[in-house]
């Protein structure tokens, strides 16, 4: 065997290396090694911006958040009050809760040595035990890098010039494709539950839109909302205001998505086909529902499918309240309508059409005649600004303005309209106005950011050349010789803080008057109740307090079989805090009369 | 006279590092006569449990497969789910895929080195290798923001763009393992035990190599070029000059000469992916991996791993999860079929080093 001397003398060079440093590692672990930029360590979680949707919690495929309440951290409107608290035994800092996190809150951070021999001490709620965390981020997610999607599909429209020269309506609707995609942002953390008054299953229906399952998604709204596409067309969509999606983008369209599922819906049929309600056998209980606008719809179709008889009294020709006279047909077109209220009929409510309670029939009538009496009457009494010159010709409540147009009448309201107001009514007086033709001017008292009003009505309008002047109070209405509305003073208002901490006050500037030209005056600064059906025996035993019954949480008024809802006893005065009313009257009828108590 | 057999049980624990598996061997003296490779210490379930994740869950399995080198099984799954739903994946995200893949490719081979040469009883190999590979766990840490895991690569591109002023961090490493390769010759490739000790052992028959699928390093040594980044180009190969070495004899000689040669060309790649990179977007966003649904059928994927060639199948039914996702290893024929055929007449001694040579990895055949 030859010696080979080359391959016995070549790993002795090895030797070269003898006396030099380790190159890699210090004084580990005395000294942990201080880790990149980018390093995916222990997480930090600012507080204050997590909302606790628990988004984090729901992608963690190692099951290693829990979502927890911390002291200090109450729940609100759009915030859990939960906080996400990380088992660091089970962690594999792959960060994906980082990279779904709607808030941008939760972050990692450079450390990763921790030592302990109490296993307990491994569950850390981030933020709340290493505040210090907050100097160490490394690893976090910013509008490009994160996994939810910000940008809303955008809803197909008319054009703004194209829109004011017909009722058509405005908002075309998402197409199936649309749907699914918008419907697929949604990341199903419920904090729009809670923010809906009638806690509509919000996250479910979206989820079933997204697997492109309509039947079902109609199934799940209708479980408590029988007006969905009512409210799919002009909900205020509390629910948005609080998607967790909005705080580093746009809402998921939650409102269109509901449009979108009942309009896969075409007619009453349909709707019954397809939710197939469980109509149960009659009880023998009767109840009266005086006034057909959406909280009393909602009581008349709940109460109906648990086997109640229910009777409706309507005062107008059409269901729907507000819904139908108040609202603009390019916002919330009448065959919507008609085709839910067909439905509600079809399962056995009984509607009496043009019988105002107080004139065709009394009051007294109804209660005796039912074993529960529903009011859902709404605000049906314009307030007004009380001001000189308001009673001139010309000067029209725009509730009133809006009945008309709705009704098919016309009104002569010439070519310069002046709206008073920033609701929502305002801004469909002024759109309608447009519509016929005129130049609208709005007139707000305070800022166009303080407007109640939904902020894509204000811009709908904007779109469509109405001139909002904020800061205005009108002061005074000028006549022509004639006596018709010919101008209208206003004086410019000054935002002054409030010391209590409330809204800012408008205080008008003195001298700053100002006149402008109208042809027409529509007042819209809200509206008030009118209880004068109640017989004195009524009127005199229940309670009502600055213009609403006062109820209990299943709105039970002060007397017994008597209840409330809708505009009467709530002070949100929109569509879905009615619907959430009947829903409650529902369930306070129900234990009345069947349970008992 | 014949001597009488015996059963010996080498592993489970890290049989010359390579993960827990167990090879019994019989043998009569110190030769073998039979080997069975037994498994089982590993099985995570990774399979079944990917298809209880959406599709954008199961990054923190699909690393886990081969630990030394997680990377070629993330490309693999994100580009079967970039086919399967269609998706795009930006220029530049290819390029940077290429530079990962290749880095781990040679994170891999030094630890390899280690471990090849520990089982000749080499040690000091395996503590510089080691070392040289924690400057590109380095590099990782602050491309990736993970050392060893990296979750990285995934549908639509890579997680981040790369990190300012690290492509100079790159070609530095690169230059310092460039040279430091001879260091490494001197050690092994020159090392009259290592030459002695791995001539002519393990020898691979090259028509039972085809037939049984084996692939990588141990094809190549046995003279085959075979290497999926040429005859099946994925990313951006196809746009990249290198070769593929090929040794002939079929021994853990030839596999090693295979592997160190190949080192070299993964430098070359990485400097021509660097000179090469376009500006540009790094990821195309997928949607909202909640709601994420792939359209129904299905789609395999084939890339060049250490081992060799690893392939992906994933199987929608047009849901947020995937029905099936199945994960087609080299380690799987190399640590059984042909381990327990080659094995046989060799001398113990000679078990860890030949397991090593074959790119045996218990965790990816477990899975
Ligand atoms: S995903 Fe972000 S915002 Fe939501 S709970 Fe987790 S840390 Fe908070
Ligand atoms: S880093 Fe990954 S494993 Fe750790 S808590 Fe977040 S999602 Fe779970």
């Amino acid at each position: 065997m030859s010696f080979d001397l080359k391959g016995t003398l070549k790993p002795l060079t090895a030797l070269k290396q003898f006396g030099k440093k380790p190159h890699t590692l210090v004084d580990v672990p005395s000294i942990p090694l201080e880790a990149s930029d980018h390093y995916r360590g222990f997480h930090y979680n600012d507080l204050d911006e997590c909302i606790g949707c628990g988004n984090c919690s729901t992608i963690c495929q190692n099951q290693a958040i829990d979502m927890v309440p911390v002291d200090g951290i109450e729940g609100k409107k759009g915030d859990s009050g939960l906080r996400p608290r990380v088992d660091h035994g089970r962690c594999c800092w792959c960060g994906l809760c980082v990279e779904v996190c709607p808030t941008g809150s939760l972050s990692l951070t450079k450390d990763y040595l921790y030592v302990s021999d109490d296993p307990d001490t491994f569950l850390w709620t981030p933020g709340v035990d290493n505040p210090e965390g907050k100097e160490r981020i490394s690893f976090f997610s910013t509008e490009e890098t994160s996994l939810n999607d910000f940008g809303r599909i955008p809803m197909p429209e008319l054009e703004g010039m194209d829109r004011v020269k017909s009722f058509a309506e405005v908002v075309l609707g998402y197409n199936e494709v649309q749907a699914r995609a918008e419907a697929s942002r949604c990341i199903s953390c419920g904090l729009c539950t809670e923010a809906c008054p009638e806690h509509m299953h919000i996250p479910e229906y979206i989820n079933a839109i997204a697997r492109g399952n309509d039947a079902d998604a109609v199934r799940i709204i209708y479980d408590n909302n029988p007006l969905p596409e009512m409210c799919g067309k002009v909900c205020t969509r509390r629910c948005e205001d609080v998607c967790a999606i909005a705080h580093r983008g746009d809402p998921i369209a939650i409102r269109w998505l509901k449009r979108y599922t009942t309009e896969t819906v075409k007619n009453a049929d349909m709707i019954k086909e397809v939710v197939n309600p469980d109509i149960q056998e009659p009880n023998g209980y009767k109840v009266g529902i005086i006034g057909a606008g959406p909280s009393g719809l909602t009581v008349a179709y709940y109460l109906a499918l648990k086997g109640f008889d229910c009777t409706i009294y309507e005062a107008h020709a059409k269901a729907g309240g507000m819904t139908m006279y108040g609202i603009p047909k390019y916002r919330f077109p009448e065959e919507s309508l008609d085709k839910q209220i067909e439905y509600i009929q079809k399962i056995g409510v009984k509607i009496h059409f043009n019988t105002k309670v107080g004139k065709d029939i009394s009051f007294k009538e109804i209660y005796s005649k039912y074993d529960a009496v529903f009011i859902g009457v709404g605000f049906p009494k314009p307030w007004t600004l009380g001001i000189e010159g308001e009673d001139l010709k010309g000067s029209i409540q725009a509730v009133n303005f809006l009945y008309e147009i709705n009704n098919g009448k016309t009104v002569d309201i010439g070519d310069k309209v002046i709206v008073i107001g920033g609701g929502n009514v305002a801004i469909d007086a002024a759109r309608v106005s447009a519509r016929l033709g005129a130049d609208v001017t709005i007139l707000y008292r305070r800022r166009v950011q303080d407007m109640p009003a939904d902020w894509e009505e204000i811009e709908g309008a904007e779109d469509e050349g109405i001139h909002i002047i904020p800061q205005a109070i009108p002061v005074k209405f000028y006549p022509d010789k004639k006596g018709h509305v010919k101008a209208v003073e206003y004086l410019k208002a000054d935002m002054v803080a409030d010391e209590k901490g409330g809204r800012p006050k408008p205080v008008p500037v003195e001298g700053s008057n100002t006149i402008i030209e109208a042809t027409a005056v529509l007042g819209a600064i809200g509206q008030q109740g009118d209880y004068s059906f109640l017989e004195e025996e009524f009127s005199e035993k229940v309670k009502i307090e600055r213009g609403r019954f006062v109820v209990n949480e299943k709105q039970q008024s002060t007397l017994d079989k008597l209840f409330a809802g809708g505009d009467a006893a709530n002070r949100s005065a929109d569509v879905i805090s009615a619907i959430a009313d009947g829903y409650m009257a529902v369930k306070g009828i129900e234990d009345l009369l069947v349970k008992g108590n | 006279m014949r001597e009488k057999a015996t059963t010996l049980y080498i592993g489970p624990q890290h049989p010359g590092i390579t993960g827990n598996m167990m090879v019994r061997v019989k043998v009569e003296g110190d030769t073998i006569v039979k080997a069975t490779t037994e498994v089982g210490y590993l099985h995570r379930s990774f399979e079944k449990l990917i298809e209880k994740r959406n599709w954008l869950q199961s990054f923190t399995l699909l690393c886990r497969f081969c630990v030394p080198e997680p990377d070629p099984v993330e490309e693999s799954y994100a580009r079967a789910v970039e086919l399967l739903e269609g998706r795009e994946v930006p220029e530049r995200a290819k390029y940077i895929r290429v530079l990962v893949l290749e880095l781990a490719r040679i994170a891999s081979y030094l630890l390899w080195y280690g471990g090849q040469s520990a089982s000749l009883g080499l040690y000091t190999i395996g503590q510089w290798s080691v070392g040289d590979r924690n400057y590109i766990l380095d590099l990782f840490e602050e491309l990736t923001g993970g050392r060893v895991y990296h979750m990285y690569i995934w549908p639509g591109g890579v997680r981040r763009d790369l990190p300012k002023g690290f492509e100079n961090k790159v070609l530095k490493t690169m230059d310092y393992l460039e040279k430091r390769l001879d260091d490494y010759d001197d050690l092994m490739f020159d090392n009259t035990i290592f030459r002695k000790r791995t001539q002519g052992v393990g020898i691979i028959d090259k028509e039972k190599a085809v037939e049984w699928g084996v692939v990588g390093p141990p094809l190549r040594g046995c003279g085959i070029r075979s290497d999926i980044r040429i005859d099946d180009p994925y990313e951006v190969y196809n746009k990249l000059d290198f070769v593929v070495p090929v040794e002939e004899g079929g021994d853990i000689w030839a596999r090693a000469l295979v592997r160190r040669q190949e080192i070299r060309q993964s430098i070359r790649i990485i400097r021509q992916v660097l000179d090469n990179i376009p500006a540009g977007k790094y990821y195309n966003k997928i949607p909202n991996p909640q709601k994420w649904a792939l359209p129904k059928g299905d789609a395999y994927t084939r890339t060049e791993a250490v081992r060799g060639e690893v392939g992906m199948y994933v199987v929608s039914d047009g849901g947020t999860h995937p029905r099936r996702a199945h994960f087609r290893g080299a380690a799987y024929v190399h640590a059984i079929t042909l381990l327990e055929n080659l094995l046989v007449g060799e001398n113990i001694s000679d078990i860890a080093a030949i397991m090593n040579s074959l790119g045996t990895c218990p965790p990816e055949i477990e899975r």
